[in-house]
């Protein structure tokens, strides 16, 4: 069986491993996160959504996903 | 009434002039139905993470349709200049937003913008082609830089924001009136629906509220009021009142007195 590896990246602010390799796109369809309603930083960059497929997460990179919510 | 009567701002036609914060409400359906009696038609909104955790948490977007309601993305709770800018950056990612809302907040207790860092994010904002409506002082001359930074639309603080205080300072409201041709939008501070209609009849575009329709005991019904008040305020400030007299002037003729 081939063994997959492990990485540790944070989300939001949370530690999380996830599979090593994994595209952002990968990520964000996992987590079931509605891509149009969103958006995601990494390691401080702004991505542009229609460049998730070509990204590949590395171990400790930080993600930011927001989104609106209620405000004043 | 005319129905030409639009507030205008960067170029976009609004026939409402009441604008409303989506934060403080019990949820989201009496946040959307607190809008939808309200007739605004835009509304602020922020910037937050998603919770990866809890998915069925509902979301603003499920409630309050951005393509029928225009959605002014807010930098709330932004003290520095550089949370501000991420902040609205990432805003426009979302969806393409460019007409924002700016406010960088300077002292947690007041709550009062910090200009200093609310003109150098106008400034830069202004030159990456967002549409920014800014939140500061009651300052004459502030607004003015504002303007001169490429601002879409001041927006003076009536008071501390959630204070209910209503408009403290009415002269420079009007001194900020008579100095641009900016959309000026009261923001923050507001009570009641009387204190609306004093924005619009200072000459104000419009009012933007959250607090006082959110956290009234009846929402629904402060909805329907500050709707009115804001369309009372402004057609009495168009109709050009009366002026002030210490003395009495009789609203029947003398003539045929029996």
């Amino acid at each position: 069986m081939k063994k997959v590896n492990k990485i540790k990246i944070k989300i939001n602010g949370k530690y999380i491993k996830i599979q090593d390799k994994i595209t952002l796109l990968n990520l964000i369809k996992k987590l079931k996160v509605p891509l149009k309603k969103v958006a995601i930083e990494l390691n401080q960059s702004i991505i542009n959504k229609n460049s998730l497929s070509k990204i590949k997460i590395k171990q400790n990179d930080k993600i930011e996903i927001v989104h609106f919510i209620g405000g004043g | 009434m005319t129905n030409i009567d639009n507030l205008i701002i960067a170029k976009k036609k609004f026939k409402s002039r009441l604008i409303v914060g989506t934060g403080k409400y019990k949820n989201m359906r009496e946040c959307a139905k607190s809008v939808k009696l309200s007739g605004a038609e835009i509304v602020t909104v922020a910037v937050r993470r998603v919770n990866i955790i809890d998915k069925k948490k509902p979301l603003l977007m499920d409630y309050i349709d951005p393509k029928k309601i225009t959605y002014l993305p807010n930098t709330a709770g932004c003290f520095t200049s550089e949370e501000a800018l991420r902040t609205l950056r990432l805003a426009r990612e979302i969806g393409g937003w460019k007409l924002v809302k700016l406010e960088v907040l300077g002292d947690k207790k007041t709550l009062f913008p910090d200009m200093i860092e609310t003109l150098k994010s106008t400034e830069v904002l202004s030159k990456e082609g967002f549409k920014v409506m800014v939140y500061c002082t009651d300052d004459p001359l502030m607004a003015k830089r504002l303007e001169n930074c490429g601002a879409s639309a001041i927006m003076p603080l009536a008071a501390p924001i959630g204070s209910g205080l209503g408009i403290q300072n009415q002269t420079n409201i009007k001194i900020i009136r008579s100095q641009t041709n900016l959309p000026l939008i009261i923001d923050a501070g507001l009570g009641q629906a009387s204190d609306a209609t004093v924005a619009m009849e200072l000459g104000c575009d419009g009012v933007l509220v959250n607090t006082a329709i959110a956290k009234a005991k009846d929402p629904f019904k402060m909805a329907v009021a500050m709707k009115f008040a804001v369309l009372a305020g402004r057609q009495s400030y168009l109709s050009g009142r009366i002026n002030k007299s210490i003395y009495g002037s009789a609203s029947s003729p003398e003539k045929g007195r029996i």
